[in-house]
């Protein structure tokens, strides 16, 4: 039986992002529904109850939400190619945990750079700054977190590349000066076809951000 | 192996804790618990966390693990042999990982923050989320268990230990304010299985006692009432 693959996603979305990745790392043909995050589909709704949130894959009927845990799916379904998380019980400790310190501290402080003002986004810059330059620490003088190919650690940070635009503009920073290491391992990752076609260009999502800021009432 | 090649820095308080030596209990691992002084933090603690300075770690062959979710598929992944605590199957393994992160994430933040809330009305809010969140963890179980004893079959896995760990806290907390939050008539067979996960043998001597989390909960509040300035 043929697999089924769906993705319901929202473009901007660096989450709807890792799942793009690990598809196409893996070489899996799927069907693409992007979402209308203000009229949400009856199919997002059934898909997914609990969280009414993209990304959900799709896989023969049976969704899978939340990014990382369906990057993981994904690794263990298809694991016959490109794998993701490190084999080493500890490395795959090591990878979980840097994936989830993305989670905890990208996204969040990423967000106070873009929506906030005067102290708040001062404290945000700095948690942004911060994070990155402990990733470039852990990263070292490794190609990709995953070693000599992009892995799960990679998967998980890349996308938010693709805002950084919006966080230099509207942060007022500038990240390559802070963090070249960082600028020089997302370019890396954006010379591969599974990042490269699965991030959207920066200049979109920063016309993106700007529409988002109006009805926030930011500009 | 000995005893001392694993070691586990935590709290007999944590829930997350927790998770770590039942996972440990379960593959019949032995190791040497090392209880947390915090006030200040232990050089130990500091040194094999830095990013995050909190319990649990598991020490194994001196390297840390941090995360109690990924000291729970750590331990899993390196202790083969013994029973398996996460799914076979992948769509099995994103289901439990799923509810587990919703516990982290949205349910226990609620469940932890009755006690300390301000007013009547917050109070009840949190009480409704968390009894909202029971439904859907009840009906998850149903689904999940598929007609067996826990979450994972007919052994504690993965989403048990996820949730089971909270059951002291849960406890506590319905002693505390005088409210049961898992009644039998919401939420039945989660209230069997409570009483199933806390009579396994991986389990019993690890779940700290109701009586003794109320006690510590009293002594906080005592202590934050009198450092509150008036």
């Amino acid at each position: 039986m043929a697999d089924e693959v769906t993705l319901l996603d929202f473009w901007p979305s660096p989450f709807g992002m890792r799942v793009r990745i690990a598809l196409a790392e893996k070489g899996i043909k799927y069907e693409y529904k992007d979402e209308d995050l203000r009229n949400k589909s009856p199919l997002l709704l059934k898909m997914n109850p609990v969280h009414k949130k993209i990304p959900v894959l799709v896989h023969n009927g049976k969704p899978i939400c939340e990014s990382l845990i369906a990057v993981q799916y994904i690794d263990e379904v298809w694991s016959d190619r490109s794998p993701l998380l490190p084999s080493d019980p500890y490395q795959r400790a090591q990878a979980r945990f840097w994936a989830d310190f993305v989670d905890k501290k990208i996204y969040d402080a990423g967000r106070k750079v873009w929506t906030t003002k005067g102290e708040e986004q001062e404290a945000g810059k700095k948690e942004f700054l911060d994070a990155l330059k402990l990733l470039e620490e852990q990263l070292g003088d490794k190609p990709y977190f995953g070693g000599d190919n992009i892995g799960y650690v990679d998967v998980s940070l890349v996308p938010f590349y693709s805002w950084f635009k919006a966080y230099e503009t509207f942060g007022n920073i500038n990240i390559e000066k802070e963090c070249p290491k960082f600028i020089a391992w997302a370019k890396r990752c954006l010379q591969k076809e599974s990042v490269s076609k699965s991030l959207p260009d920066q200049n979109k999502v920063f016309d993106f951000i700007v529409e988002m800021r109006k009805k926030f009432g930011l500009e | 192996m000995t005893k001392s090649e694993v070691k586990l820095l935590g709290t007999w308080l944590s829930p997350f804790v927790m998770r770590a030596r039942i996972s440990l209990n379960i593959k019949s691992v032995s190791y040497e618990f090392l209880e947390e002084t915090f006030q200040p933090k232990s050089q130990l603690l500091l040194h094999s966390n830095p990013i995050y300075k909190k319990v649990p770690v598991l020490i194994h062959q001196d390297k840390p693990i941090c995360e109690s979710l990924i000291i729970v598929q750590y331990v899993d992944d390196v202790w083969s042999s013994g029973p398996s605590i996460l799914p076979s199957e992948p769509y099995d393994r994103a289901i439990a990982r799923f509810w587990a992160t919703y516990l982290d994430d949205k349910w226990y933040p609620s469940l932890k923050s009755i006690i300390g809330a301000k007013g009547e009305d917050e109070r009840k809010k949190l009480i409704i989320e968390v009894e909202e969140g029971l439904a859907l963890l009840e009906d998850a179980f149903n689904k999940t268990s598929k007609g067996k004893d826990f979450f994972g079959g007919d052994e504690i896995g993965y989403l048990d230990i996820a949730f089971g760990c909270f059951l002291g806290w849960l406890r506590g907390t319905e002693s505390l304010i005088g409210v049961k939050l898992l009644d039998q008539v919401k939420s039945p067979c989660l209230v069997k299985w409570a009483e199933r996960f806390c009579a396994c043998g991986a389990v019993k001597d690890v779940m700290p006692q109701t009586e003794k989390l109320v006690e510590f909960a009293n002594m906080l509040m005592a202590k934050m009432a009198s450092s509150t300035p008036k």
